[in-house]
């Protein structure tokens, strides 16, 4: 492909001929937003399906955002839950119920009211879409019913404990449509047939170009956390698919775009030159791992696994990966609610590690590799994602001890592949989202199980970390599971996964939601 | 050869089954599952309901033996349905009619630009006398091809859009943007067609006929003109095959630069998520746009060429 370093080089190298960004709005701009405008906003990729409901892809939550309200909301910063469409709730001692009351006079952009009855059909409608629903599948896992208790009033059932569903309820995933978008297929509607309450409504998506959505005059019922009362500030919005780094880059220097969505470690330092406004914020979630298949040797061995961990210098990372991102410090980013800085639990230690390695029986042979009964102790990894420095050096650093990593750069599906048939030795992967449950659905032995393990006591306190709303009781028993991960050697905490979008000066109020995606409604253009 | 339209028809109907079954083969050859891939995409690796994922492989015509699926795509595609993509849930057929406009125009207005420059370099390189500028203008051609599309489109973009804000970077807002990539994508095929011209128009003056003209007196222009250039002109017929390998070829690597909708676009969007519906439906419009052309050409010959007329009856 045509993807080399080089083209970057070279766009980087140009671009530093190019003159100032575009500021002539910079100067003596108004502090009062201004109404009107379309931005202009540049993605990597096609968003394939903008469904909220049923997409996965950060592009298509990044559009999915704008069209849906949800029943609450998470302060980014403090991670709390606050108001939204349901004006308050009660959720149950067990974490099994959960009832929302919902404000009044909120519509859909058809004209159709949005109540108690419209919030039961659309979860109901993403439990009927299966796996076409994956994520807002997840939060919705052991739905026992949805019943409506009064107008604007609903009450939601799950079979067990399910206190994640507080804060999925503010994800755009759990956005809510109007009936008629319910009734058309699981096709039309990633092909944009989608009526929201949100303040923007779908005008056109069409497929590696460009999906336009414009503001809706009468939105009224923004979220308790959001900036403004009223429709948003900006007429519309265009995300425009620019797949080259190279292109988007020059398009936001010469004034063509507004707003990169996604740049890349290489164009930092040329934005930071020019004086580019950005914003960044590391992914909640669980960060860049290896996780390891414990059904595999010599991955069943806990020295094995514990000497892996011991031989990683994170702070060597630093110098490779973007200067938005962070070594990891726990399983989960520092941007995770109930994050707990772990790391004592990962401490660069050479010597321990080589002490685990030889009591198991693994030696040094003269050629530097460590072996045991004539077998050399190695790993392959495959892997899709753009990481490859950092792989690299933990490929070296574990070569200092002994232990051989084979790196694999391969595609995504032949990636999944292996992953859906458990024929990996080491996952690599990152997973996004502002709940800690994230351990949960990866950890459990009965739930995703990515490491391939039989049943332990860590499932007891991951299943009660799930059952409890209670910020002290599930932020122990959050630490306590991630300090079990990490010293039983599930998982092997690499590099925080960070956003960084950069825009024109003459952009104004961008910020992230609790996801770190995008939320539009308080953006506004000095001189639209 | 026999060249009844009946035959005609049944060889071209030969060549796309047969690129249809290829790339069928090659696609279910690859490592990699299309529903993983789809299912991967969605970002947490939460547990997968096995039973909804064999509702999405069947509702996909994915499940089967690779016969039964074999079959039944082409038993679709007899009856002009080819399918619906499994990444965008859009009917290929329409996810095609989208794309192929844009790529359409973006060949053509090439094509509008690589024809008289190729031919335009091939003659100068004939007629110009003077050393240094000859020896340009062979070599140019042999450079350009040789130029990778994606850093020419990027080094274009960079100065006439980053840089002296002439043209737009990106969109399908009529000429305008249509200039820089049209450019990008025209001199490789231009460079291809000085180069073939320039070697057919120096073998045709050597012809004794060239000579006998040119000893009668007959002006040096004219010469090329009426009589170098017609003889000359027929072997970039046979080149037609080649240039819309190129053209659609470089519709991948331009469209992408040049962040444009089209087929090229299309085709490596399905290829790396393994939508196989989709990558068929590129490959059959592909092998149909060959077909047609060649056909066309093979027309063209006797009309171009008396002696192929008189050779085609023995």
């Amino acid at each position: 492909m045509f993807r080399p370093l080089a083209i970057l080089a070279i766009a980087v190298a140009l671009a530093g001929c190019d003159g100032k960004p575009e500021q002539q709005a910079a100067t003596g701009a108004p502090a009062q937003p201004q109404t009107g405008g379309v931005l202009r906003v540049a993605f990597d990729g096609d968003p394939n399906c903008i469904d909220p409901q049923q997409a996965g892809n950060n592009t298509a939550l990044n559009v999915g955002r704008q069209l849906v309200d949800s029943l609450t909301d998470q302060d980014p910063q403090s991670a709390e839950i606050l108001p939204w469409l349901a004006e308050r709730w009660e959720v149950s001692e067990d974490s099994r119920q959960f009832s929302f009351h919902l404000r009044e006079g909120v519509t859909f952009a058809d004209g159709s009211p949005l109540d108690a009855a419209a919030v039961k059909a659309n979860f109901e409608a993403i439990v009927a879409l299966g796996a076409r629903a994956q994520l807002a599948g997840t939060y919705l896992a052991g739905l026992e019913s949805v019943e409506v208790t009064g107008p604007l009033s609903v009450r939601i059932t799950f079979r067990q404990a399910n206190a994640q569903f507080l804060q999925a309820s503010s994800t755009m995933s759990l956005g809510l449509f109007s009936l008629d978008t319910l009734k058309r297929s699981a096709e039309e509607r990633c092909q944009g047939a989608l009526v929201g309450s949100g303040p923007f409504t779908v005008k056109r998506f069409e497929h590696n170009k460009l999906v336009r959505i414009e503001a809706r005059p009468d939105y009224n019922w923004p979220s308790s956390i959001a900036g403004h009362q009223g429709r948003a500030w900006l007429d519309a919005i265009e995300f425009h698919i620019l797949p080259e780094s190279g292109v988007r880059l020059g398009s936001l220097l010469s004034g063509q775009i507004d707003v990169n969505t996604s740049v890349p470690v290489q164009d930092e330092a040329v934005l930071e030159a020019q004086g580019v406004p950005s914003i960044n914020r590391p992914n909640p979630g669980i960060v860049f791992s290896l996780t390891p298949n414990v059904s595999r040797a010599p991955l069943d061995e806990l020295a094995v696994r514990q000497a892996l961990n011991k031989a990683i210098d994170r702070s060597q990372f630093q110098g490779v990966i973007s200067r938005y991102q962070k070594p990891a410090s726990s399983v989960l980013a520092t941007s995770t609610p109930y994050y707990q800085d772990l790391s004592s639990h990962l401490a660069y230690d050479p010597q321990g590690a080589e002490k685990l390695l030889d009591d198991a029986g693994w030696h040094k042979g003269a050629d530097g590799w460590r072996q045991r009964h004539g077998k050399r102790l190695g790993f392959a990894l495959d892997y899709w994602q753009a990481t490859t420095p950092v792989l690299e050096l933990v490929q070296q650093q574990l070569r200092k001890v002994g232990v051989e990593l084979r790196l694999n750069k391969s595609t995504i599906g032949q990636v999944s592949l292996q992953q859906t048939s458990l024929d990996y030795s080491l996952w690599f992967f990152n997973l996004t989202r502002a709940d800690p449950d994230v351990l949960r659905t990866v950890f459990l032995s009965s739930g995703r199980n990515v490491n391939v393990r039989g049943p332990l006591p860590l499932d007891r306190l991951l299943l009660d970390s799930a059952a409890s709303l209670d910020a002290q009781k599930r932020g122990t028993l959050i630490q306590q599971a991630s300090a079990e991960l990490l010293d039983q050697g599930h998982v092997i905490p690499l590099v925080e996964a960070a956003t960084v979008t950069a825009f024109r000066d003459a952009v104004r109020g961008l910020h992230y939601e609790a996801s770190t995606r995008l939320q539009f409604y308080d953006t506004w253009l000095v001189q639209p | 050869m026999n060249s009844s339209p009946f035959w005609r028809l049944g060889q071209a109907l030969l060549v796309l089954w047969a690129a249809f079954s290829l790339s069928f083969a090659i696609l279910y050859a690859l490592p990699g599952d299309p529903v993983a891939i789809l299912l991967a995409q969605s970002g947490e690796p939460g547990a997968v309901d096995p039973a909804q994922v064999a509702e999405l492989r069947a509702r996909y015509h994915l499940d089967g033996s690779l016969w039964q699926q074999y079959g039944g795509a082409l038993w679709r595609l007899l009856q002009l349905d080819l399918g619906v993509s499994l990444q965008t849930g859009k009917p290929v057929a329409a996810a095609l009619a989208a794309a192929l406009p844009a790529t359409l125009a973006l060949a053509f207005s090439a094509l509008l630009i690589a024809v008289p420059l190729g031919i335009g370099v091939a003659l100068a390189a004939h007629q110009v006398r003077r050393r240094p500028v000859q020896a340009a203008l062979h070599n140019a051609p042999a450079l350009v091809v040789s130029l990778p599309t994606f850093w020419v489109g990027l080094l274009l973009l960079q100065l006439f859009s980053f840089h002296l804000h002439w043209l737009p970077a990106m969109g399908e807002h009529g000429i305008a943007s249509l200039v820089l990539p049209a450019v990008t994508l025209a001199l490789p095929c231009a460079a291809m067609i000085a180069q073939v011209l320039g070697r057919s128009i120096a073998s045709v003056s050597q012809q004794p006929f060239v000579q006998a003209l040119r000893s009668k007196g007959v002006g040096r222009w004219q010469l090329l003109w009426r009589h170098i250039l017609h003889n000359a002109s027929i072997p970039l017929l046979s080149l037609t095959g080649t240039l819309l390998g190129n053209l659609l070829a470089g519709a991948v690597v331009t469209e992408t630069v040049f962040s444009r909708d089209g087929v090229g676009r299309l085709a490596q969007a399905a290829v790396a998520s393994q939508d196989i519906a989709v990558v068929q439906g590129v490959v059959l419009l592909a092998a149909t746009l060959y077909v047609l052309t060649n056909l066309l050409t093979d027309l063209l010959y006797p009309l171009l060429d008396p002696r192929i007329r008189q050779g085609s009856r023995p």
